[in-house]
């Protein structure tokens, strides 16, 4: 079975390559554009991983992360934090609330390939 | 015993020394012979009788001639010479005595002269030595008072309770800015000569600053400094670095209270400078020797006798620095999301089984990304560079002076004529005046030297938020590289050389410079590019230089008054601080609706009028003025309109007047009016209050007229500016001050005995 990866994000420009990116490795994709979308989203498909923005409208990733690590329904949904914020405290946070990896923009597409498979074989 | 005196005993014991054994033995033999024996002694005797007495009164006047000769030679003579000596000793110093009389007389006479000679020799070299230990000491405390004048930093120096003892005019100007009512008091209620600290800054603020100075001296730390951060009333963020004032403990402050007056209030209009000069001597004999004691003692020896604050108003840095972070987050992380979406993309191009379709979307995202970037690279850059500018202490300067000074040193200098073309004279640029006229002064000589100019011009245009200036010259044509290598050399003008180049100057202003030629005139010019200085920093720069080049105010006396009581009712009239004033009403009644129009007031500290801390403000009374009032005051409504109203003004008048004695001329009028709006404005003007009108009465209880005109006659005082509110309140100061070594004749010295005179002569004059 196909795998299913949700990307929320709000800046177009990195939704098409990221969208392009995982259908092309073989994976369903969903897009989210705002935080609650992406709540909804994930709350209604249940991806096996989500590619997470940090900076979005509506609900910030932490936010985001931490609604659904504290749902134990959705236990199984691997999220994969994106953010422009390069600061180790953010990286702290965010694993902190939950996240299962972490990477800042901007990142090489083979190192995030790598990882989202890493994490849907896990 | 007299000399007139000793010379008749003198000639009496002469006589009985002449007669006395003749007589005697005349005596004996008398006794001894006896019947004929006798009778033929007497016999034989007697015809001689005569010539032995004649011969003995001969012998007798010449002995009385010697006596009185020596007499007049050794006790006269040495008397006489015993007067010069004291008129040597005192009234007339270059005196010397005549050698006169015998040779024993004269040798003392001369030993003595040579004695007096060399005591003159060792005066002369003692105030020679005074002399020069005082103009140092002047020397010293001019570059004091230059120093500080001349920083850029404010400096309040304070004593252990927080009185003000010195401030310089930036102080003066940063406070004007933290004031709550600037407009009103104009920062004069917040500083000024033995005011209280604390009213700008928290007591427990000072109190922990000091507390970690004493721990630091304790631990023997050679920079006991203290720094703190704090806002103030107005919501202004001021940087406080406080530094401990030392000194030995006991002998240097006695010392220090001894000398009486140090200081003066110089710069206040006619605080005269000559009585600061004079004030000065007695102190400078003293400072030099317990300075010296002080720099000689450890510092765990010395004690804390005051502190020194200097100031930085950081409110706008830290404006800069907000916006500097701003900045730098926008373009860090606003970059690193364009660049992801820039890296993904080009990473999706690179798939070769990309559909063409997409490929054009990838290429749209990285083409607009890049471009977005782009702008805000710029926009970073260009605020960026704003507020780069501020990092060199350049100073705002109106461009027309830079190009004036520019032409006089071009002038002295290397001797070539200058010219002005188009100079824009509202332009304020933001420079180092030295580094760049330095930097135009070398480029103009090295057109002098090597291609022969004789004139130079300056132009000087904006260009938006930039400055052109211009210098140009015409003449032989020379290459570009030629003369853009100049400004890559190390500057050298004659003698003078500096290790900068013309680019690091111009590097240093954030600026540009080029050359460009004007064929048709055959003239060339290097283009300078400055920027220009912002309209909110002029506004401060101008209330910085309009200042007299060096008002100081400093009162050093006031170091002695953490030791005195603060029970002002013993303290001598002449050492309390007071404010004077007086006030101008739109009528004599209070309590029937008559309101203040004008407050005015100035200061007296240490017995020395304070003019340049005074307080003027008219006041809206918000009721018609009667027009014949106007010609008592010279106020018109017209005046009064728009002025703030009695419950602004109050406050600041109020917080003028803390912790000093009022004084005002038939101050129960004054006082009523302000007592009134006590309840209207919740402030209480209980301070002790001194009213000339009494004081005078009770000075000349026989003069029909306390007027203030009257007394200010009889005293000896010229009125200047009469009924004005701060006009009165001087010339009542002034009398004040002539009041107070007359009220002393009369044993009145301290406040309470002022007060108890006043209240006596006031029930007196309550009589009639």
């Amino acid at each position: 079975m196909d795998k299913k990866v949700l990307i929320a994000d709000d800046e177009q420009n990195i939704v098409i390559s990221l969208e392009f990116l995982m259908k092309r490795e073989g994976y369903q994709v969903e897009v989210a554009n705002d935080g609650e979308e992406a709540v909804r989203r994930i709350r209604a498909s249940r991806p096996d991983l989500v590619l997470l923005d940090v900076m979005m409208p509506k609900k910030s990733g932490f936010e985001v992360c931490q609604e659904i690590r504290s749902d134990p329904e959705m236990a199984g949904v691997r999220i994969l934090m994106l953010t422009a914020k390069g600061r180790d405290t953010e990286v702290a946070k965010g694993l902190a609330l939950g996240a299962d990896a972490y990477m800042t923009k901007p990142f090489s597409t083979r190192e995030l390939v790598d990882k989202v498979r890493n994490l849907l074989e896990q | 015993m007299q000399a007139r005196t000793r010379f008749m005993l003198a000639v009496i014991v002469l006589f009985l020394l002449m007669t006395g054994p003749f007589l005697l033995t005349a005596l004996i033999v008398w006794v001894e012979t006896e019947g004929e024996a006798r009778e033929l002694l007497v016999k034989v005797l007697s015809p001689h009788l005569t010539l032995g007495t004649l011969l003995t009164a001969m012998g007798f006047a010449a002995g009385v001639g010697v006596v009185r000769v020596l007499f007049r030679q050794y006790v006269q003579g040495l008397l006489r010479m015993s007067e010069n000596l004291r008129l040597m000793l005192g009234a007339n110093r270059g005196f010397r005595v005549q050698p006169e009389g015998p040779p024993e007389v004269q040798q003392l006479a001369v030993a003595t002269n040579e004695l007096a000679s060399q005591r003159d020799a060792l005066m002369q070299d003692v105030e020679a030595q005074i002399g020069r230990a005082k103009a140092s000491v002047e020397l010293e405390k001019d570059r004091l008072a230059a120093l500080m004048s001349e920083l850029t930093q404010s400096v309040v120096v304070c004593n252990l309770d927080g009185r003000v003892l010195l401030y310089n005019n930036r102080a003066r100007a940063q406070f004007r800015a933290l004031s709550d009512a600037p407009g009103v008091a104009g920062g004069g209620e917040l500083i000024g000569l033995g005011r209280s600290i604390y009213g700008v800054f928290e007591r427990n603020l000072i109190a922990h600053a000091l507390d970690t100075i004493q721990q630091r001296l304790r631990r023997g730390a050679t920079q006991a400094q203290a720094n703190f951060v704090t806002t103030t009333r107005a919501g202004q963020l001021l940087r406080v670095q406080m530094a401990p004032v030392l000194s030995l403990a006991a002998p240097a402050l006695a010392a220090a209270a001894e000398s009486e007056v140090v200081g003066e209030a110089v710069g206040g209009e006619d605080a005269a400078p000559q009585g600061a000069t004079d004030a000065v001597g007695p102190a400078g004999e003293m400072t030099p020797a317990a300075a010296e004691t002080a720099a000689a003692a450890p510092a765990s020896e010395r004690t804390l006798t005051g502190f020194i604050l200097m100031l930085d108003n950081i409110t706008r840095n830290f404006e800069t620095e907000s916006r500097r972070d701003q900045m730098l987050h926008n373009l860090t992380e606003g970059s690193r999301a364009s660049l992801a979406n820039v890296r993904a993309a080009a990473d999706m191009l690179e798939f070769e089984d990309l559909p063409e379709e997409m490929r054009t979307r990838f290429r749209k995202v990285v083409r607009d990304e890049v471009q977005s970037m782009s702008q805000r690279l710029d926009q970073t850059a260009n605020e960026f560079a704003d507020s780069l500018k501020a990092r060199w202490p350049l100073e705002e300067m109106l461009g027309a002076d830079l190009v004036a000074a520019a032409q006089r040193r071009i002038e002295a200098r290397i001797g070539l004529p200058t010219k002005l073309e188009e100079v824009d004279e509202s332009l304020w640029m933001k420079v180092d005046s030295f580094s760049l006229i330095q930097a135009i002064t070398y480029l103009a000589s090295r057109l002098s030297d090597e291609f022969e100019v004789r004139e130079v011009r300056f132009r000087l245009t904006a260009a938006g938020r930039l400055v052109h200036l211009d210098l140009i010259w015409s003449g032989q044509a020379m290459s570009t590289e030629t003369v853009m290598s100049w400004e890559l050399e190390p500057m050298k003008i004659e003698d003078e050389s500096s290790p900068l180049t013309v680019r690091d100057v111009i590097d240093r202003h954030d600026g540009e410079m080029w050359l460009e030629r004007e064929k048709v005139r055959h003239r060339a010019f290097f283009r300078i590019l400055l920027p220009a200085a912002t309209p909110q920093e002029q506004a401060e720069a101008e209330t910085y230089l309009r200042g007299e080049s060096r008002p100081e105010y400093y009162d050093f006396d006031l170091f002695a008054w953490s030791e005195k009581s603060h029970e002002l009712d013993d303290r001598l009239l002449s050492e309390l601080s007071y404010t004077v004033f007086d006030t101008e009403t739109t009528g004599l009644n209070p309590s029937q609706g008559d309101e203040i129009i004008q407050i005015g007031a100035t200061r007296i500290l240490n017995g020395k009028l304070l003019r340049a801390e005074s307080f003027e403000q008219l006041v809206d009374p918000e009721r018609p003025l009667a027009p014949e009032s106007a010609k008592i005051h010279g106020i018109t409504s017209e005046m009064l309109r728009g002025q703030p109203t009695i419950d602004r003004v109050l406050p600041a008048f109020h917080a003028f007047s803390a912790d000093t004695v009022l004084i005002a001329h038939n101050a129960a009028f004054d006082m009523r009016f302000l007592q009134l709006k006590e309840e209207q404005t919740g402030l209480r003007f209980d301070h002790p209050v001194i009213d000339t009108l009494l004081l005078s009465a009770v000075v000349h209880p026989n003069q029909e007229s306390h007027r203030l005109e009257a007394i200010a006659e009889r005293l000896g005082l010229t009125i200047v500016g009469r009924h004005t509110a701060l006009g009165d309140a001087i010339v009542t100061a002034e009398v004040f001050l002539k009041l107070i070594p007359l009220l002393a004749e009369k044993g009145i010295r301290t406040l309470r005995d002022a007060r108890e005179a006043a209240e006596k002569t006031y029930y007196a004059r309550i009589k009639y």
